[in-house]
């Protein structure tokens, strides 16, 4: 991005003007459609403005970290496919998309959204493993937010496969349901000058300074926090964007 | 022995599953598409012509099609799939560009290339097929030059049947044997751009499953069609209500 792209978001975000004619706190419509993968346990598309994700959740059998015997096993991966925006290229994840999975692995472990002990079948031996893939299907910025409400979508719609002790039938599905508790939502606040705004557009993302993504279980609690770009934060700025964060929060948690 | 039904219900061998095809879908590409044939969907996404990376891979002649069939991790029936490419996953790449490349003209875009990235979030047999249709649509999209689009379909043989887009249920009966013959067809000249086989089959057999492929090719060629008219449609109400 140039210096007079970014000096003409600046002054318009002085007048408290955007891109699209939104204020700096207002998302733009959220969508949150479940069921979208008939091959994955649990799915979900987020569409966040014209960003797109699909989040998908594949569970296996697998053995428990020799530290945890009595707990289930969380991955999170993202890719971001070059098939959603001329930025991303083939080959194995980059860091953008190693920091989006980390994030949103991050918001899910710490707010213990899934009770892993009941994810053990015999301790020391079998657990569950809960995998979820978040694919980008169109790039229009905010991809922080839209991964993370999708993997929780996706874990709500989750269902375990048939499973006899011995064999795992991916082809029947049960009824039963992830042991899911305190679910996470995260909402990321950008500082582009002395502007704090969410859900930002991609020019507005590459014109962000700094930006701060704050997860939030439902009674307020932080579980989870990253703070990017390269310029540092005061910590009154940090306060006012923790506060953003936790007021929108509340907005978005109404789609889980 | 006798396949005497369909075991997923349809009423014909020669039946196709419900299919849905939608261009422009995808607003950061230069052309995109969805298609779902029964329980099997596709993306496809076209980016270019743009700059070719590696540059020793550029074409002083002309621009160069390249594809990437990529199945999401959650989007096969069993396991999850390790993401990042597998040979099954380069191969049908590779057949993707020989299926697509005969009808598309990038004689204009010298060291140019156009991507074609399609992605899978959910695979019930027939993906190849369902990319290939997808992409084509894509490609027209994009407004890349073509001399036509490129439909395809997976016929084969299920016992004594012959049938048209087998699903995963089909291609693992176990009461007799089977054969899969995935085809694609650039429908103006008839001529056949896509041709693999897998099972047992006798050789009247196959000739006659291909000729069912091109038949229904023909039917999905006339969907593909649609969809991209239905996109301009909508598009010239948006300017002219």
């Amino acid at each position: 991005m140039n210096e007079t792209q970014k000096t003409h978001i600046l002054r318009a975000l002085n007048k408290n003007i955007r891109f699209d004619g939104r204020t700096l706190t207002e998302f733009r419509d959220v969508s949150v459609e479940r069921g979208v993968s008939e091959t994955a346990e649990g799915s979900a598309r987020v569409k966040i403005g014209e960003t797109e994700v699909i989040a998908g959740v594949k569970l296996a059998i697998g053995t428990p970290y020799p530290d945890t015997p009595n707990e289930g096993g969380l991955a999170v991966g993202v890719e971001l496919l070059p098939l959603s925006s001329p930025r991303f290229e083939l080959g194995p994840p980059g860091i953008e998309a190693v920091e989006l999975a980390r994030v949103a692995d991050r918001g899910v472990r710490e707010a213990k959204a899934i009770d892993i002990k009941k994810l053990c079948i015999t301790p020391g031996e079998k657990v569950w493993i809960v995998s979820i893939d978040i694919c980008t299907i169109n790039d229009a910025g905010n991809l922080m937010d839209a991964c993370a409400l999708a993997s929780i979508a996706a874990l709500q719609d989750t269902r375990f496969p048939k499973y006899d002790g011995t064999e795992l039938d991916y082809r029947t599905r049960t009824d039963k349901k992830l042991p899911l508790t305190k679910l996470p939502i995260s909402v990321t606040v950008h500082k582009i000058g002395s502007a704090f705004l969410v859900d930002p557009l991609p020019e507005e993302e590459e014109a962000a300074e700094a930006r701060l993504t704050v997860a939030t279980t439902p009674d307020g609690t932080l579980c989870a926090m990253q703070k990017g770009g390269d310029t540092p934060l005061k910590f009154e700025e940090v306060n006012a964007m923790i506060d953003i964060a936790m007021e929108k929060a509340k907005e978005l948690r109404k789609h889980i | 022995m006798t396949y005497t039904k369909r075991l997923d219900g349809r009423k014909r061998f020669d039946e196709l599953r419900p299919i849905e095809a939608k261009a422009g879908v995808i607003r950061r590409a230069d052309g995109s598409a969805y298609f779902r044939i029964g329980r099997t969907i596709a993306y496809a996404a076209v980016y270019g012509p743009r700059e070719m990376h590696p540059k020793y891979l550029q074409n002083p002649k002309g621009g160069v099609l390249r594809c990437n069939y990529n199945m999401m991790p959650f989007s096969g029936a069993g396991e999850r799939v390790r993401p990042g490419g597998s040979r099954r996953s380069k191969e049908i790449s590779m057949i993707t560009e020989k299926a697509l490349s005969s009808v598309v003209d990038l004689s204009d875009f010298p060291n140019a290339a156009v991507d074609v990235f399609i992605d899978l979030p959910q695979c019930d047999a027939g993906s190849r097929c369902a990319g290939i249709c997808a992409a084509s649509i894509a490609l027209a999209d994009a407004g890349i030059a073509m001399k036509d689009l490129i439909p395809a379909i997976a016929v084969g043989r299920v016992d004594d049947k012959i049938v048209a887009d087998m699903d995963y249920q089909e291609e693992a009966y176990e009461d007799g044997p089977v054969a899969d013959v995935p085809i694609a067809i650039v429908p103006s000249t008839g001529e056949i751009t896509l041709l693999q086989m897998d099972g047992e089959i006798p050789k009247d057999m196959l000739m006659e499953a291909i000729q069912l492929g091109i038949k229904k090719c023909m039917e999905i060629y006339e969907i593909q069609k649609k969809a991209l008219k239905d996109k301009y449609k909508a598009l010239a109400e948006v300017v002219e209500p």
